[in-house]
């Protein structure tokens, strides 16, 4: 065990040495010696994860590939193309239930770890100085894994499927300068319809997942090699597509195995855990203010909660590199902003009444309050290592 | 040396403006390059084409009763209206965002209290003007609704809680900024609504 675990050392280091990336990311940097201390190993593995989780995404997808059919029209038993070959994968091809599962599933996994491999970077602060270019490739990663999520969303053509594409594709009409002639040459057509299946299928993938592995390649620093983290995250997810490949729900939506029907929105319509933060903000702006639409609030508010991460080096000014040296206001605002986002969250999983309106709308303030107060707050907090620069 | 000189300065003129021609050409060219492609994802022909008027046969439609069909891909919906379904649009008058329709879309002859030609039969495009979810019709009163207790039947969007009246008028404070779009459509006898085709000279 012990050698083979130093050979697979070994051939890493050996590959490590010889890839360009780690000769640019070296030559690039005044980081260059960094390497994460010991105990904060654990923080920094989430990346590393999301890259194995990512690789297995495109390795699945290939299989599915080979079997899918993006295709809307309607086979001798009434059944849309789309719908009916996910079916065919998940009964009758040998295996294709777990390479299936393992596709919907891992979606969910990599978005768990990219959420919190964005919160170690905002414990950390990683993204100060001179780290600002690879935050802001982290965000566009972010940005295009929810973009790609989205329109692999829309494959299986479910009710669900449908009715997401028909919501996020219209509030894109709601946005300055976009506006209706930019949804209808997204769609295709008028409507959600077959042409934009086969644009979401070519999105999902080409052009994306090159798109992905490009900014990828810019962005990763460096990995963690920990055979033993791999082995316990394995374990877990085995388990999760083995037991629960569903997740009650939350991985793969029960109303999703109904077929798309245009005329029909189903009663209860919520995207996947990791939108439902920014869904609950859409739905929670119920006031127009300064003469502008409650409609184009919410739509606004939604897209700026995703993309408002970007401004994170710029916002922050605490002096501290870690969340040990930050001091308590900081540590109490970023609980509050892991609060409210939990519970936005939940929210948008539900469906809303007065009560959960207004919570929605706390937790909305306090959101954007993370974010926009961070310049104030941040620097109120006295460094305990460094007395002389916070005193003014 | 002077006519050396001179012609240094009328290369480096040459050069510069060489290469400003030069990026312009590469920027119309890059353009040009887009073009296709960009216009190659607008919609087809056939899409644009797939827009048949859509004839209805409404004679089995009973008073408080509502058809779905569909015309260009979206629901159409058709309501017989009961006498007391239309009394409660005068209650909704107050509580609706845009009671006279102002600025919602309609055809001219069915901008008016009822939003439809006849009274009695509603026509609309069951798209909410939010984020295009379908409403679903909640015909039941008050409390026995699920929605509110001065709730008098409607339209309930299940996407974002929007909530119309049995006109297709938006309630107030709500996401949806418009009333329900009305589709052109023409009777042809009774029993008969083409939809998709305008009446004349109404
Ligand atoms: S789509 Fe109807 S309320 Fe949003």
């Amino acid at each position: 065990m012990s050698i083979a675990n130093t050979k697979l050392g070994g051939l890493v280091a050996w590959i490590d040495e010889r890839t360009p990336l780690t000769a640019t990311w070296k030559s690039a940097t005044r980081l260059a010696g960094y390497y994460a201390p010991k105990n904060v190993t654990f923080w920094y593995l989430f990346g590393t994860l999301a890259i194995v989780v990512l690789v297995s995404q495109l390795i699945t997808g290939i299989f599915l590939t080979m079997h899918y059919k993006p295709n809307t029209s309607l086979n001798e038993s009434g059944i849309p193309l789309a719908f009916a070959s996910v079916e065919y994968i998940m009964r009758d091809v040998p295996w294709g239930w777990l390479i299936r599962y393992l596709h919907s599933t891992g979606a969910s996994v990599l978005l768990i770890l990219v959420y919190l491999h964005m919160f170690r970077s905002i414990l950390f602060s990683v993204y100060q100085k001179p780290r600002e270019l690879t935050w802001l490739l982290g965000m566009a990663i972010f940005i295009g894994l929810a973009a790609q999520t989205f329109v692999g969303y829309l494959m299986p053509w479910g009710q669900l499927s449908f009715w997401a594409a028909q919501v996020i594709i219209n509030a894109f009409s709601q946005l300055p300068f976009l506006g209706q002639d930019f949804t209808i040459w997204l769609r295709g057509d008028y409507v959600v319809s077959d042409a934009t299946l086969n644009r979401f299928f070519s999105f999902h993938v080409i052009a994306f997942p090159a798109a992905l592995l490009w900014l990828l390649i810019h962005h990763v620093p460096h990995t963690v090699k920990d055979i033993r983290y791999f082995l316990a995250f394995l374990i877990v997810c085995v388990a999760v597509i083995f037991f629960r490949p569903e997740a009650g729900g939350y991985f793969l939506e029960y109303n999703n195995f109904t077929q798309a029907n245009p005329l029909q929105t189903p009663q209860h319509i919520a995207p996947l855990w990791y939108f439902t933060s920014y869904y609950s903000i859409l739905r929670s702006i119920t006031y127009p203010l300064f003469s502008i639409d409650a409609k184009l609030w919410g739509v606004l508010g939604m897209f700026a909660s995703m993309l408002i991460f970007a401004l994170l080096p710029w916002l922050d000014k605490s002096s501290g590199k870690t969340i040990r040296q930050k001091g308590p206001i900081f540590k109490l605002a970023l609980a509050l902003f892991v609060v409210a986002f939990a519970a936005l969250s939940y929210l948008g999983t539900v469906p809303t009444d007065p009560q959960r309106l207004l919570l929605a709308q706390i937790c909305t303030f306090i959101y954007f309050a993370f974010f926009l107060l961070m310049p104030i707050y941040s620097r109120m907090d006295k460094p305990r290592s460094n007395e002389g620069r916070g005193a003014r | 040396m002077g006519s050396d000189e001179k012609f240094d300065c009328g290369r480096r003129r040459l050069m510069a403006a060489a290469a400003a021609a030069g990026s312009v050409a590469g920027v119309a060219a890059a353009t040009a390059t887009l073009i296709p492609f960009v216009a190659s994802m607008k919609p087809s022909e056939q899409a644009k084409a797939a827009g048949a008027p859509v004839e209805v046969d409404i004679s089995r439609l009973k008073p408080g009763q509502m058809m779905t069909v569909e015309w260009r891909g979206k629901p159409v919906w058709i309501i017989n209206r009961s006498p007391e379904m239309l009394e409660t649009l005068k209650k909704t008058n107050a509580k609706v965002s845009d009671p006279n329709s102002e600025r919602s879309l309609q055809p001219n002859y069915c901008k008016n209290e009822t939003r439809s030609i006849k009274p009695g039969i509603m026509v609309a495009v069951g798209v909410c003007t939010h984020l295009g979810c379908s409403p679903t019709a909640n015909f039941r009163k008050g409390v026995e609704s699920g929605i509110d207790a001065e709730w008098a039947g409607g339209f309930y969007c299940p996407c974002h809680g929007s909530t119309y009246d049995l006109a297709g008028r938006v309630f107030k404070d709500k996401l949806a900024p418009d009333n329900l779009e009305i589709p052109p459509y023409k009777y042809f006898g009774d029993a008969k609504i083409i939809i998709g085709e305008e009446t004349k000279g109404a």
